[in-house]
């Protein structure tokens, strides 16, 4: 079975999902983390590795494609790619495996991330291989950190269209109250509250130590089959329904700051073409993993997909909407602020979880679920259905 | 510190690492201009720079002379974990400035109560977005001049 018309609707679906422990320092090597989510994502389908012919992750991961293949014992590859823009690539890379198999180049793929930031060096304390745009024009002022080059955009976000902190907080509060339903999550036992959020100690105002994603050692992947194939797979089927990816005109990752309205980002471009390939709207869907470095990326998102108006973001997180049985429960397993930061796969494995019925936070019913990659950066976009 | 990392001035601040496209914005800055590419064709500014003009592909560039006047469209007040030499300074301003001869063209850089003083000069409570700002030159290292931005109304 091939691709309807030319399109990717519901031509390939994820069958197995996996992933290590998370935690501040995991002891094993990013190599042999990834290797060990992959072979889980592959028993959790039923699949053995020789099998597997097609390979996607991240140009970030460090564990190649050779190494990981030549490690687990795949077969003969006849697809192999990488996307770049880090966590704006997550969703890409489940996207780029189902156009493959869709396309018949291919017929089991995994997907894969693999990450030692919890124990590692952080990326912006490297002085000497900084690309030069846009780092000359950034970083002798010290916008040094991921967190100070999206500060930027939130405070202006803020001004612009009346965003608090306690907007933020409810994100920070929906995702840690549901890290705290989900025992694999890094801040399980650890309850969030108000006073905590509005007295904790800046990293760049705006934006507090609750504004920010989890440092974490870890390693997720997922397998991605034909939907004819994934009927004799193990586990109920995932769809992927729709795929997009998004770089904007003039668009600028992380420094968006020279376009007409910075605050207009990839989110936009790519759910342009999620819906164009959608049976389904954004009214339409259950649940949503959406990417979230930092809190004040959501609002934007929720905007970008169409879950809102421009501006409306913010008030969009009020009356617990994000929360379990509010309009559009979010980040159900913790996300990348409670559950693990790792470049935002396990957003995608959570949303698998959700549309298999198994999430340890799960919404009732759930028949479809947006994840997407990060905002902010080049990014891209699943939405997923059973 | 490494005492051969010449990305990094005395005080332990980054030094601009340029690349072709970015070198003349530094040569004009270690004068005392501020300049922005612009198409010598169509006209229009563009910011980084880069080696052709979107709007009509033209190769054709000129360094356009702007007043160094703005507006404060964003800022960021950076706490530790910071590079040593930032960390020192922290909590500091950044800021985005929207150039008044120049709308869309916007230039990171510090706000600061002198030319010469330290990151931390100013006094936070005085930060507004919409706020009128003017250019300043300060000499990081010899040769190596970073525009800085002081307040219109001090
Ligand atoms: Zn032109």
């Amino acid at each position: 079975m091939g691709a309807r018309s030319g399109t990717l609707k519901d031509a390939a679906a994820i069958v197995g999902i996996g992933q290590t422990r998370f935690a501040k320092h995991l002891p094993e090597t990013e190599k042999a983390l990834a290797c060990r989510a992959v072979l889980a994502a592959l028993a959790d389908a039923g699949l053995h590795p020789s099998q597997v012919d097609a390979f996607a992750s991240y140009t970030m991961e460090e564990t190649d494609e050779v190494e990981l293949a030549k490690a687990v014992g795949a077969g003969d590859a006849t697809f192999f790619s990488r996307v770049g823009y880090g966590g704006g690539g997550s969703c890409a890379t489940v996207a780029h495996l189902a156009a493959a198999i869709a396309t018949g180049q291919a017929s089991v793929g995994v997907a894969w991330r693999s990450r030692k930031r919890g124990s590692g060096p952080r990326p912006w304390t490297d002085t000497r291989t900084q690309l030069a745009v846009p780092a000359q024009w950034t970083r002798p002022y010290g916008l040094l950190r991921p967190v100070d080059e999206i500060g930027m955009l939130a405070r202006r976000y803020m001004h612009q269209y009346g965003a608090t902190r306690d907007h933020f907080f409810q994100v920070a509060l929906a995702c840690r109250n549901r890290a705290n339903q989900n025992p694999a999550a890094l801040m399980y036992d650890r309850p969030l509250t108000r006073e905590m959020y509005m007295t904790a100690r800046w990293i760049s105002e705006p934006l507090c130590l609750y504004d920010n994603c989890l440092e974490t050692d870890g390693a997720l992947a997922c397998v991605v089959v034909s939907a004819e194939r994934a009927r004799d797979c193990r586990q109920r089927p995932v769809y992927v329904h729709s795929a997009a990816q998004g770089l904007p005109a003039q668009h600028h990752g992380m420094v968006n700051y020279w376009t007409e309205d910075p605050l207009t980002g990839p989110a936009w471009t790519a759910a342009r073409n999620l819906w164009k390939g959608a049976d389904l709207g954004p009214e339409d869907v259950d649940v949503a993993q959406i990417y979230d470095a930092f809190t004040a990326l959501i609002p934007l998102s929720l905007e970008g997909y169409g879950f809102c108006g421009r501006g409306e973001g913010a008030a969009f997180t009020e009356g617990g909407a994000l929360e379990i049985g509010g309009l559009l429960p979010i980040n159900t397993s913790g996300g990348g602020l409670s559950e693990a930061y790792v470049h935002g796969f396990n957003l995608i494995t959570e949303g698998v979880r959700q549309l298999r019925g198994t999430s340890t936070a799960q919404v009732h019913g759930a028949a479809t679920c947006l994840v997407t990659a990060g905002e902010g950066v080049p990014t891209s976009a699943l939405l997923l259905r059973n | 510190m490494d005492d051969n990392d010449t990305t990094r001035g005395a005080d332990g601040l980054l030094l601009p690492q340029s690349d072709e496209d970015g070198a003349p914005f530094w040569t004009y800055t270690a004068r005392g201009e501020l300049r922005v590419q612009c198409c010598a064709s169509c006209r229009v500014p563009r910011f980084p720079p880069r080696p052709c003009c979107p709007h009509c592909q033209s190769f054709d560039t000129e360094w356009r002379r702007v007043t160094g006047r703005g507006r404060i469209w964003s800022y960021v007040r950076p706490h530790p974990p910071l590079l040593p030499g930032y960390a020192a300074l922290a909590p500091y301003t950044v800021v985005l400035v929207e150039l008044a001869d120049a709308p869309g063209i916007r230039l990171v850089g510090n706000l600061v109560a002198a030319a010469d003083a330290p990151l931390d000069s100013l006094d936070p409570e005085r930060v507004r977005i919409g706020a009128p700002v003017r250019v300043a030159f300060h000499t990081m290292a010899p040769g190596v001049v970073v525009p800085r931005w002081l307040l219109e109304r001090p």
